[in-house]
C-alpha cells in the first residue's frame, strides 16, 4: 500500500501483518479432553489440566492437528513434517499456568498464500484478484475469559475458553520505499472487518504524521477506540514484554508423514498422513470459481458473488440442473433478480420463498417463449409472496401467456397505427423514440402479453411497406 | 568455533537492573546479595559449556525428541468439575474465580526496600 505524498514529501509505504486467531471446530480441547461448547456455565468445561493444577500434562488432540494441516494445505502452505511446541510466559489471571503453549520456533505450516477478490470500479462490480502471503500457521492454546467488574474492583475468571470468534490483531509500520522497514505497532481489540480497516488506516496516518513531524514510533501495543476512531497506547509501566520462550518440555516434536514416509505397520490412530488429509479437502473456492467461469461462461465477478453468499452456489446449481434455459440466463436471474430480492428483505438463501425448482420452471416458461421477460418478473414477484402457487398456475391465473396469434397482433398494430397518426408521422420523419411509444401502446393494449420484439418487428414491417 | 558473548560488565557481575528485570518477569524475589552471587556463580558454571565446539551440531531441544507424540482422539472425557476446582479459590463469585482487577505493578527499583544485609 502506498500513501500519496503530502506537502511534497517522499512517498510512504505501509506494511501490514494480521495475526488471526481462529478457533478449531472440534469436540474437545487442544490439550485436554474437556468439551468445546459455547455458552456453558462458567468453569463447567474445565479439566484439572485446564485449571493448571500441578501434575497435569498436555495431551494433543488429533483432530486439531488434522484441522491445522487442512488449513495449511488450503492456504498453499508448506507443511512442516516436524514442528515444535513452546511456552510463552506472561502473568495474567486468565492464564493460570503463567504461560501459554504455542508454536513459536517451528510451527506446523509456513509460507502460504491466499487469492481473493477486491470489489472496485463503478458500482463495485469489478473484481480485482489479489494475493496475500501467509507467513505461518501455528497451533496454540487459548487463555480463559476475564470479566472486569470495575465497580467492585475485581476480575471474574472463566476458564472454559471457548470464545468461538475470529480475533484479529494488526501489526503496522511505515517506511520510505527502498529503505528498511519501520518500527511496528500492534493494534489489538479489533472485532469487525470494518473497524479493522478503520484502525489500520488511522494507525498508518498517525505514524506518518508522527514521523513527518520529527517524532518516533515506539514498538508498542495499541488498542482501537471505537467511538473516537483512533488508536491509543496500551503500554503500562512494566515496559516491553519479554515472553521468555522456551521449548515445551512435556511435548515431543510433532511428526507428520506422507504416503512415502509413512512407517510400515504404524497405528493409524497415531500417525497423520498429509497426503490422506489432502484428499479429504473439498474443492477450494479458487478452483470452483475457475470451473464456474469455464463451464458456464460467467464473468469472474459473478463467480465471486456466487461463492460469497451462503447457499447461493448450491441454489444456482440446482436451478441449472432442472432448467432448459441457458446458463447465462440462469446466472443473470440468480445474481440479479433472486439475490436482489434476498438483499432487499435481508434474507439468507435458506429463507428464500422461491425454491430452485420454482425458478427453474419459470425460466423454462421464459425459454419456451410462453411468457415475456416482463411477465416473468411479474411471476417472480408473485412467487415471492409465498402463496404456494407454481409459476404455471400464476401464469394461467393472471393470463400472462404471450400472444401466440400473430395475425391478431398484426391487426392490433394496424389499428394502433391508425389511431395515432402523429406518432407514425414522427416515426417516418426519423424520430427513433417514436417506435418505442408505439410499441408501448400496443403492449398496453395486449396487457403485456405480447413480446415487444415481435411488436417491433411487425411495426417496422408495416412502416416499410 | 566458540560463541563469544560479552559479559554485562566483563566481570560476571549482574547489574541491579537485570535483577529487577528478572524479578519482574519470573516473579521471584532474589532478596539478598548472596542470592545474586549464587546466580552469578550458576551462570559462570553454565558458561563452561562454551568450551565445547558445537559447529554444525543440531541442538537438542527436548530429551523427548525420539519419542512419539501421543495423539488423543477427539472425545469429551473430562470437565464438569467446577465445584471441585472452585474450592481451590480464595474468593469465588457465582462459579467464577475472583482475581484482582489487573496485574498489580511491582514497585520500581528505587521504591523498593534495600536488600537486607545478612
Amino acid at each position: 500500500m502506498t500513501q500519496k505524498p503530502r506537502k511534497g514529501e517522499h512517498k510512504w509505504a505501509a506494511v501490514v501483518g494480521l495475526e488471526i486467531h481462529a478457533q478449531i471446530s472440534s469436540n474437545s480441547k487442544l490439550f485436554s479432553g474437556s468439551q468445546v461448547r459455547f455458552s456453558a456455565p462458567p468453569n463447567s468445561l474445565v479439566s484439572f489440566f485446564d485449571a493448571s493444577l500441578p501434575g497435569t500434562l498436555p495431551v494433543l488432540n488429533r483432530r486439531c492437528v488434522e484441522a491445522a494441516v487442512m488449513t495449511g494445505l488450503a492456504l498453499n502452505c508448506h507443511i512442516n513434517k516436524k514442528s515444535l511446541f513452546d511456552r510463552k510466559h506472561y502473568f495474567y489471571a486468565d492464564l493460570p499456568a503463567g504461560y501459554q503453549i504455542t508454536q513459536q520456533r517451528l510451527p506446523i505450516a509456513v509460507n502460504g498464500s491466499l487469492t481473493y477478490g477486491v470489489c472496485a470500479g463503478k458500482k463495485q462490480s469489478q473484481v480485482i484478484p489479489k494475493t496475500v502471503r501467509i507467513k505461518q500457521i501455528q497451533l496454540e492454546q487459548d487463555s480463559g475469559k476475564s470479566l472486569h467488574d470495575d465497580l467492585r474492583s475485581q476480575t471474574l475468571i472463566d476458564l472454559n475458553r471457548a470464545e468461538g470468534q475470529l480475533r484479529v490483531d494488526a501489526n503496522i509500520s511505515v517506511h520510505h520505499p527502498g529503505e528498511p522497514l519501520g518500527v511496528r505497532t500492534e493494534v489489538k481489540n479489533l472485532n469487525s472487518i470494518r473497524f479493522l480497516a478503520k484502525a489500520i488506516d488511522y494507525e498508518i496516518q498517525r505514524q506518518i504524521n508522527e514521523l513527518e513531524n520529527g517524532g518516533e514510533i515506539l514498538n508498542e501495543t495499541r488498542s482501537f477506540h471505537y467511538q473516537l476512531g483512533c488508536t491509543m497506547s496500551m503500554r503500562d509501566k512494566e515496559g516491553k514484554q519479554d515472553y521468555r520462550f522456551m521449548p515445551e518440555p512435556n511435548l515431543p516434536p510433532l511428526v507428520l508423514y506422507d504416503a512415502t514416509s509413512l512407517p510400515a505397520g504404524a497405528d493409524p490412530q497415531q500417525v497423520i498422513n498429509i497426503d490422506q488429509i489432502r484428499e479429504t479437502l473439498p474443492e477450494l473456492p479458487s478452483v470452483t470459481r475457475e470451473r464456474l467461469v469455464q463451464q458456464y461462461g460467467m464473468l469472474l465477478e459473478h463467480s465471486f458473488t456466487l461463492l460469497n453468499e451462503v447457499g447461493l452456489l448450491e441454489f444456482f446449481q440446482n436451478v441449472i440442473k432442472e432448467t432448459r434455459a441457458e446458463p447465462k440466463k440462469v446466472t443473470s436471474w440468480v445474481l440479479n433478480t433472486f439475490l436482489g430480492y434476498l438483499k432487499q428483505q435481508n434474507l439468507a438463501v435458506s429463507e428464500s420463498p422461491v425454491t430452485p425448482s420454482a425458478l427453474a420452471e419459470l425460466l423454462d416458461l421464459l425459454d419456451s417463449r410462453t411468457i415475456s421477460s416482463a411477465a416473468a418478473k411479474q411471476v417472480f414477484e408473485e412467487l415471492w409472496k409465498r402463496e404456494g402457487k407454481t409459476p404455471g398456475q400464476i401464469v394461467s391465473e393472471k393470463q400472462l401467456e404471450l400472444m401466440e396469434d400473430r395475425g391478431a397482433l398484426e391487426q392490433l398494430c394496424h389499428s394502433m397505427m391508425e389511431a395515432h397518426p402523429q406518432v407514425v408521422m414522427d416515426l417516418k420523419k426519423g424520430n427513433p423514440r417514436a417506435i418505442n411509444k408505439l410499441i408501448g401502446l400496443v403492449r398496453k393494449a395486449t396487457q403485456s402479453r405480447a413480446d415487444p420484439a415481435m411488436i417491433k418487428e411487425i411495426l417496422e414491417k408495416k412502416l416499410s411497406s | 568455533g566458540f560463541t563469544s558473548k560479552a559479559d554485562p560488565q566483563g566481570s560476571g557481575r549482574i547489574t541491579a537492573q537485570v535483577i529487577e528485570h528478572l524479578e519482574r518477569l519470573a516473579l521471584v524475589d532474589f532478596g539478598s546479595c548472596e542470592a545474586v552471587a549464587r546466580l552469578e556463580k550458576a551462570i559462570a558454571f553454565a558458561d563452561r559449556l562454551r568450551a565445547v565446539d558445537t559447529d554444525g551440531v543440531e541442538p537438542m531441544e527436548s530429551v523427548l525428541e525420539d519419542r512419539c507424540l501421543y495423539l488423543r482422539s477427539d472425545n469429551v472425557v473430562e470437565g464438569n468439575c467446577a465445584d471441585e476446582l472452585l474450592q481451590n479459590s480464595h474468593r469465588v463469585v457465582e462459579e467464577y474465580f475472583v482475581a484482582p482487577p489487573g496485574n498489580i505493578s511491582l514497585p520500581k527499583l528505587d521504591e523498593q526496600e534495600p536488600f537486607p544485609h545478612s
